[in-house]
């Protein structure tokens, strides 16, 4: 290619404003770029919950005294678990599970008060009566399991005596009280970004190829570079706004701290935008139709919702599963917004995540203006 | 024009493009004259949009080179591209944007300033009628206004050459004949304009033009050139029974084509026949009577494209 046309801003400014128009004028779109993060977030935020609460139980209680139904009071206060049925004999109990009327059964047995006072009296460390719980649902059952080691208030036992034996305590920094909406919502925007960045900006390139407007585009003097920067800019302005929504959003409803260094929220969250929409970019030489676009950004998205640590620890994951998602741009805004969000990191705290980035986008840019020919062959 | 060397827009030798397994544009030799209308005329898939493609550099040829404006291709094409004007047989400006937003898009892309792009924006809506729908969607717009908008666009930055593909193929006849008149104010500013039809009409109103088939250029020169050198006489005959007579001329090798035209059956006897009239007389029966007539360019289409093309260029 000669230099005889040079680089000017002002074609891509133009194609900014068209871009700009165009997208003010798409009413669906439009109501898109809001709709998403906010129907997600009250999706994740209300629907996907790991904080169990009122497991439906089930009531077996064969001692029947004032001390069985003090227990009984505590453990439904705790509100993990909720009792809506009581049975006679275990038979009914055991059918209740398996048809699923309820998750767990609290089964006291007749001599409950003697294993009471025994374990009170410290002479043994038998338990003093049985969760039977359905084990299908791990997280159910897991969180009835978190009730063997209530506190027993019993007026008679020695005040402050804990009969659980722990041998570590915990305390949770920044989430005391383990609500999962505050490590979703951050999360949340990676998601939505990755979406509708990488969506809008293949769409967006694919589109003029498909409606025509490509073939007299390139018979004008307009340069590659300044066609993707004019189709890039305006999405960084979208997608600043659909975080902005997401935060405040997360805030109202969930109460997720907002981040006390909005700088540094900025700044990580421009380098994922950026390096989101190159991946668009990407995309848009090689599909060829908005539906092919659409399809490659979903081959992207589910590992980004699956892998980034969006839903599943990082940590937790097999180390095959662990290199794809080090190579996506979500696990590491996931990593770096929860830290800015929640922990209150600077983005220079960062740089393993910073540097991907930076190289990701430098990488993609290449690869996009060099895939993108101002020809039909 | 130059009396003396008239200067050429488009030169072309062995100009080829191969797509897989055929050859869409073959060994096309071109001599376009600065500031005439020149035309292609061809059916669809005689490879008029891809010579043309060619020739804006969208395409890169196969063989052959092409100088375009002086500039060689494909290697000039970017400098190439600031000259040239190309209106695609598809609209290709933006659905959603106004008229105005249209105009000022492509004026900013050819480095207009401003000032100038609304000088020429009002220009060129005065000129193309545009006026009045200058707020309006192109979208909304009336086929023959589309075509408007898009000549308005193409022409935006003054082109000294235009390419106009299949341009007028979603117009009423009276949008055509106005947008001839801007072609021919156009060219009479000096503008080289190529155009691609497969209407005899507008083929008919060219300078010069170039038939196409199958890729390969069949014949070319001024309509009347081609009228002159075509390889037929034309008679028609009129009488009873014409169908019947039809089927029996089209059996005759000298027989070109027939082609019935209301009462009158119109048909093509080759030169290669001598004494084409006292030959076709023999053939008809007396009731009919057959009169010479003189040559239309559908004739020159026909006698120099499909079979007739085969039988005098055998293989």
């Amino acid at each position: 290619m000669s230099n005889a046309i040079r680089f000017s801003a002002a074609r891509a400014i133009a194609i900014m404003i068209k871009e700009l128009r165009q997208l003010a004028r798409d009413r669906i779109t439009f109501a898109m770029i809001v709709m998403i993060p906010f129907a997600q977030l009250m999706l994740f935020g209300y629907a996907i919950n790991t904080d169990v609460r009122h497991v439906p139980a089930g009531l077996l209680d064969f001692a029947a005294t004032s001390q069985s139904r003090t227990l009984v009071q505590d453990l439904e206060a705790s509100q993990v678990v909720q009792f809506i049925r009581r049975f006679d004999d275990l038979k009914q109990a055991e059918a209740a599970i398996t048809n699923g009327e309820v998750a767990a059964v609290l089964y006291l047995p007749a001599d409950f008060e003697r294993r009471l006072l025994t374990r009170e009296l410290q002479l043994s460390t038998a338990p003093i009566g049985q969760w039977i719980t359905d084990g299908s649902d791990p997280v159910l059952s897991g969180a009835v399991s978190g009730l063997r080691q209530m506190p027993l208030s019993d007026p008679r036992a020695v005040q402050g005596v804990d009969t659980s034996s722990a041998v570590f305590e915990i305390v949770n920094y920044f989430n005391p009280e383990k609500r999962s909406a505050v490590n979703i919502v951050p999360g949340l925007i990676a998601v939505i970004l990755t979406m509708t960045m990488i969506l809008f900006t293949s769409a967006a390139i694919v589109r003029e190829r498909e409606q025509g407007n490509m073939e007299f585009l390139i018979t004008t003097p307009i340069r590659p570079i300044e066609l993707m920067l004019g189709k890039i800019v305006p999405y960084i302005l979208v997608g600043l706004l659909q975080m902005g929504i997401i935060l405040t959003l997360g805030n109202r409803l969930f109460a997720v701290p907002l981040p006390v260094d909005l700088f540094s929220l900025l700044v990580i969250t421009l380098l994922f935008i950026l390096a989101s929409l190159t991946l668009g970019l990407v995309i848009s030489t090689q599909a060829q139709t908005q539906l092919q676009a659409m399809q490659m950004t979903i081959f992207i998205l589910l590992p980004s919702i699956l892998l980034s640590g969006f839903m599943f620890p990082f940590s937790a994951m097999p180390e095959p599963a662990q290199w794809i998602s080090e190579l996506l741009p979500a696990t590491h805004y996931v990593r770096m917004i929860r830290a800015v969000v929640l922990r209150e990191a600077h983005w220079s705290d960062l740089h393993f995540d910073v540097g991907y980035l930076l190289g990701f986008i430098a990488v993609g840019m290449t690869i996009a203006t060099l895939r993108f020919k101002k020809r039909l062959d | 024009m130059s009396p003396i060397q008239p200067e050429l827009a488009i030169e072309t030798q062995g100009l080829s493009k191969r797509f897989q397994n055929y050859f869409a544009v073959n060994q096309l030799d071109l001599q376009i004259q600065k500031g005439t209308i020149y035309g292609f005329l061809g059916p669809n898939g005689c490879g008029k949009s891809t010579t043309i493609r060619m020739l804006t550099g969208l395409l890169t040829p196969s063989a052959g080179s092409a100088k375009v404006l002086g500039y060689q291709l494909p290697e000039q094409a970017d400098e190439l591209r600031l000259k040239i004007g190309y209106m695609t047989q598809k609209f290709s400006l933006y659905d959603n944007l106004s008229v105005l937003e249209n105009l000022d898009f492509v004026g900013q892309i050819y480095g207009l300033t401003r000032s100038a792009r609304k000088a020429r924006i009002a220009e060129l809506a005065e000129l193309y009628h545009l006026n009045d729908k200058i707020k309006v969607r192109a979208g909304a717009l009336s086929g023959g206004q589309k075509q408007r908008l898009a000549l308005a666009a193409a022409t935006m930055h003054q082109p000294q050459l235009l390419f106009l593909d299949e341009p007028t193929s979603a117009v009423d006849p009276e949008n055509r004949r106005e947008f001839w008149e801007r072609l021919f104010d156009l060219s009479d500013q000096g503008t080289t304009i190529l155009v691609s039809t497969h209407y005899m009409d507008e083929a008919e109103r060219c300078h010069a033009l170039a038939i196409l088939e199958q890729g390969q250029k069949r014949a070319d020169g001024t309509p009347k050139q081609l009228i002159a050198q075509m390889h037929a006489a034309v008679f028609e005959v009129s009488g009873d029974n014409l169908r019947q007579l039809r089927n029996a001329l089209m059996a005759r090798e000298s027989v070109i084509s027939t082609a019935q035209i209301g009462e009158r059956l119109r048909v093509l006897v080759s030169l290669d026949q001598p004494q084409p009239e006292v030959w076709l007389k023999a053939q008809v029966s007396t009731e009919h009577q057959v009169e010479q007539t003189r040559p239309s360019l559908e004739d020159v289409f026909v006698a120099n494209t499909g079979a007739a093309y085969v039988q005098r260029h055998p293989l």
